[in-house]
């Protein structure tokens, strides 16, 4: 029996019990709290490069296939995944992935993970496997069911494999250290946004502004002298701020709260790590007041993420709704995300 | 229908010039860019602001009369082809755009304002807007997020998914989902991507919120001619595992050449079987550099190549791509327009399929293709004026789209199944998956009053189509679960 035909099996026959399940493929992912299925359903075991063809800027892999395999497959042909998941603990697999929608450095420039994804295979709380989406780039048949299930935390089904879209590796980058404050940091970061210049990542601690250039070798160059400015810096910065391997996440004891912000927004905090353009930050403890149009997720050691603000009514009755559409006898990952609202209350 | 009551209480809600009822009024509206299929509009209401969109859809959710949303109707799937028992929500009044917002490099539009006219808003600033289709005078954005509309870039910059960055929705029950914004990320479900190509279904978009790029410094176009089709299909595929991603890629065969070289005077070779035109875009000296790779594959490739470095030479050389359908008018008097997507790396198996098909059917068939990304648009040339040549015409797309699906591709690419595509799409998904989009868009619309009909079809429909090809001995999927 295949390994995707026993996953399915599982899932119905959880079903068939009102059982649940919590979806783990490397458990990397604590910081997000918490599983708590009746049973644990492990995709590990669901792994392996189901078609790769670099021409067609697309892998198919199945959903246990760690991010190291997959990127180390990739990096053969001198691609890349464009979303650069985080690697908790220097593991995590495709599957966990997407289910968990975290991006790294470069989102803003090359794109989330949702942006990525062009299919997926699931098997649904009924039991059903089903698919959608493809391996092509173009496809608007029927609802995009595949991006849905990014960042759904596998609320809504099990996710058994996927299509992403890849690029290709820049040819030349460089990390350049610009020392200034929060607020010449923020004019900075918003006057680049409105230049073609080939930003790939931006990262702001402690008066200290890193910016990564990548692209051609002759794109890169003319950036950096269009710039003048900054002094060369390491490029393992990036890696280690994507994985919270960065001494700034060192702190484990306390809560962390990520800041999700409005493009263009000004750099106030002195004390927070803020990457991605300005758009998302990371500071210790729990939250404090947000601007308008922003939210903050705090994440606390052995307790479900907090968001705030909440939900609203209308989007909170919709969510529900899906949930039950694809889950109707909540079988997977019981009360992660909050998913299950209005529909039971 | 009539309804008196209901028509009272819309006049009430809108202004006179607003609700247009009767024959001569609503005939406008009777079809969208797919003109083959049309039904006359109970009604046409045209609302300009957010609270009238909202009072339209209380009265019609109380009466339970259907609503069908239409932005500038160049739709080429009949996705906003009316009902005559319903309302059809027309949202070109609300054309303002109401905000730039040059720090976060985003514009905040109505739904009705013009694709093309974000990037003319912004382009003093250095700005633009990068999904770009074919019909982007006219088209509407709101349009553009219900099709998720695509283009000759997207290869490089995307589709409306990934440059719509927040949503504005009233659902039919009268809520209204305020979905992303100008955060990069949403906390819960994706609910915005969901709402991309959703034709419809699930709510009316009544704002959207759009992130702007910055004008490239340097753009230059090639265009490469070869004498044998195969050749060009492995050129893109050559070109983009030199790990160069072009702004845009695009192929046209033989019969497309030479329709738009006569209609356009673009300056192709007549007498090529293929044509590669790549658009690079970057730096100056990126593109510099960007050109040199790609005319040695070109030329590694067979290809003939011109490079076209000035603004006007570039245009010339688009001109004759973008006059490819029109183009298609000296060719015959009607065509039709398909719009599968493939894996590239079976285009010329997929392009010599068709050839078989167009022989079988005797009508000609020209094929234009977003060669980057596998987005292929045979147009299939006929005359409705001779009885039967536009269910020939139909029967013909129909065989081509399930050729790209057995290809490992999709029905439709970029132009939605709307009503054209809902057989086809019994091909692609099985009943247990289209079940899950009914009951996904149960999530937004329970009553079902949005739009109703279009996008999936029921498994009735699929379940009888599927007899009806078993009793005339040529079931192509025999693979595919059906009940």
């Amino acid at each position: 029996m295949h390994e995707a035909d026993r996953l399915q099996s599982a899932v119905a026959a959880c079903r068939r019990m009102s059982s649940s399940v919590a979806i783990v493929g490397h458990g990397s992912k604590a910081l997000l709290g918490p599983l708590a299925g009746e049973d644990t359903l492990s995709t590990q075991s669901l792994s392996g490069i189901i078609d790769y063809r670099p021409e067609e800027l697309v892998v198919t892999a199945w959903a246990g296939t760690s991010l190291g395999e997959l990127t180390d497959v990739l990096a053969e042909k001198g691609q890349m995944l464009p979303f650069d998941p985080p690697r908790f603990d220097g593991v995590g697999t495709l599957g966990g992935a997407l289910a968990s929608g975290l991006s790294g450095p470069a989102r803003p420039w090359r794109g989330s993970v949702r942006d990525a994804v062009l299919g997926v295979e699931i098997v649904n709380g009924r039991g059903e496997r089903l698919r959608f989406g493809g391996s092509v780039m173009k496809n608007v048949a029927g609802y995009d069911v595949s991006r849905l299930m990014i960042g759904a935390r596998g609320a809504l089904g099990v996710i058994l494999s996927a299509s992403v879209r890849v690029l290709p590796v820049p040819a030349a980058e460089e990390t350049l250290a610009v020392p200034c404050d929060a607020g010449e940091a923020g004019r900075l970061v918003r006057d680049w946004a409105r230049q073609p210049l080939p930003i790939t990542g931006t990262c702001f601690l402690g008066n200290t502004l890193h910016l990564r250039l990548s692209g051609s070798a002759p794109g890169v160059s003319s950036a950096r002298s269009a710039l003048d400015l900054g002094k060369p810096a390491d490029p393992a910065l990036w890696a280690a701020v994507r994985d919270h391997a960065h001494p700034f996440f060192a702190d484990a004891a306390g809560a962390l709260t990520r800041w999700s912000l409005p493009r263009g927004s000004r750099f106030e905090s002195g004390d927070a790590l803020i990457e991605w353009g300005g758009c998302q930050a990371w500071s210790h403890g729990g939250p404090v007041e947000l601007g308008e149009g922003g939210f903050a997720t705090t994440f606390s050691r052995g307790r479900q993420p907090a968001t705030r603000p909440a939900a609203d009514p209308a989007t909170a009755k919709v969510t529900a709704r899906l949930k039950h559409a694809f889950d109707p006898d909540g079988v997977f990952n019981p009360g992660v995300g909050g998913f299950q609202g209005s529909t039971e209350g | 229908m009539s309804n008196p009551k209901v028509l009272a209480r819309l006049r009430a809600s809108l202004p006179g010039s607003s609700v247009l009822t009767g024959e001569h009024a609503v005939r406008p509206f009777e079809t969208d860019g797919l003109t083959a299929i049309r039904e006359t509009p109970w009604a046409v209401v045209l609302p300009e602001t957010v609270e009238q969109v909202r009072a339209v859809l209380a009265i019609c959710r109380e009466h339970r009369v259907p609503v069908v949303t239409r932005g500038a109707g160049t739709g080429l799937s009949g996705g906003a082809r009316p009902l005559t028992d319903g309302v059809l929500l027309t949202l070109t009044k609300m054309n303002r755009i109401k905000e730039v917002d040059l720090d976060a490099c985003t514009a905040t539009l109505e739904p009705g304002v013009t694709n093309l006219a974000i990037s003319e808003a912004v382009r003093e600033h250095g700005l633009y807007y990068a999904p770009d289709p074919s019909s982007q005078l006219a088209c509407s954005i709101g349009g553009n997020v219900a099709e998720n509309s695509g283009g000759v870039h997207c290869l490089k910059y995307g589709l409306t998914v990934h440059n719509v960055i927040g949503l504005r929705v009233e659902t039919f029950e009268g809520d209204e989902l305020v979905l992303g914004g100008k955060t990069l990320e949403s906390p819960g479900l994706d609910l915005l991507a969901i709402m991309m190509g959703s034709e419809g279904m699930l709510g009316v978009v009544t704002e959207v919120t759009v992130k702007l790029l910055p004008l490239p410094v340097a753009k230059t176009v090639l265009l490469g001619s070869f004498g044998v089709l195969e050749d060009a299909g492995r050129a893109v595929g050559a070109i983009i595992a030199e790990g160069i991603i072009p702004a845009g890629l695009e192929m046209m065969d033989n019969p497309s050449i030479r329709a738009a070289e006569d209609f356009a005077d673009a300056g192709y070779p007549r007498e090529a079987a293929a044509i590669l035109l790549c658009e690079l875009d970057g730096t100056v000296e990126e593109v510099a550099a960007d050109a040199r790779r790609v005319q040695s594959v070109l030329v590694a490739h067979g290809a003939e190549v011109r490079l076209a470095e000035d603004a006007a030479a570039q245009e010339r050389l688009w001109k004759g791509r973008k006059a490819a359908f029109p183009a298609m008018g000296r060719l015959a008097p009607d065509y039709y327009c398909m719009d599968g997507t493939i894996p590239r790396a079976r285009l010329a198996e997929v392009l010599n399929g068709i050839g078989t098909l167009s022989e079988e059917f005797g009508l000609r068939v020209a094929n234009v293709f977003h060669a980057g990304d596998g987005n292929l648009h045979p147009l299939i040339l006929f005359d409705a004026n001779l009885p039967g040549q536009l269910e020939q015409a139909e029967e013909l797309g129909d065989r081509i789209l399930r050729l790209c699906v057995e290809a490992g591709g999709t029905v439709t690419g970029e132009h939605g199944v709307g009503v054209e595509k809902l057989n086809t799409m019994c091909v692609q998904f099985n009943d247990e998956e289209l079940s899950q989009f009914h009951a996904l868009k149960a999530a937004f619309d329970p009553d079902g009053l949005m739009n109703p009909g279009k996008a999936i079809p029921t498994l009735a429909r699929c379940s009888e189509l599927g007899g009806m090809r078993v009793h005339q001995g040529r079931v192509p999927h025999p693979d595919l679960e059906r009940f």
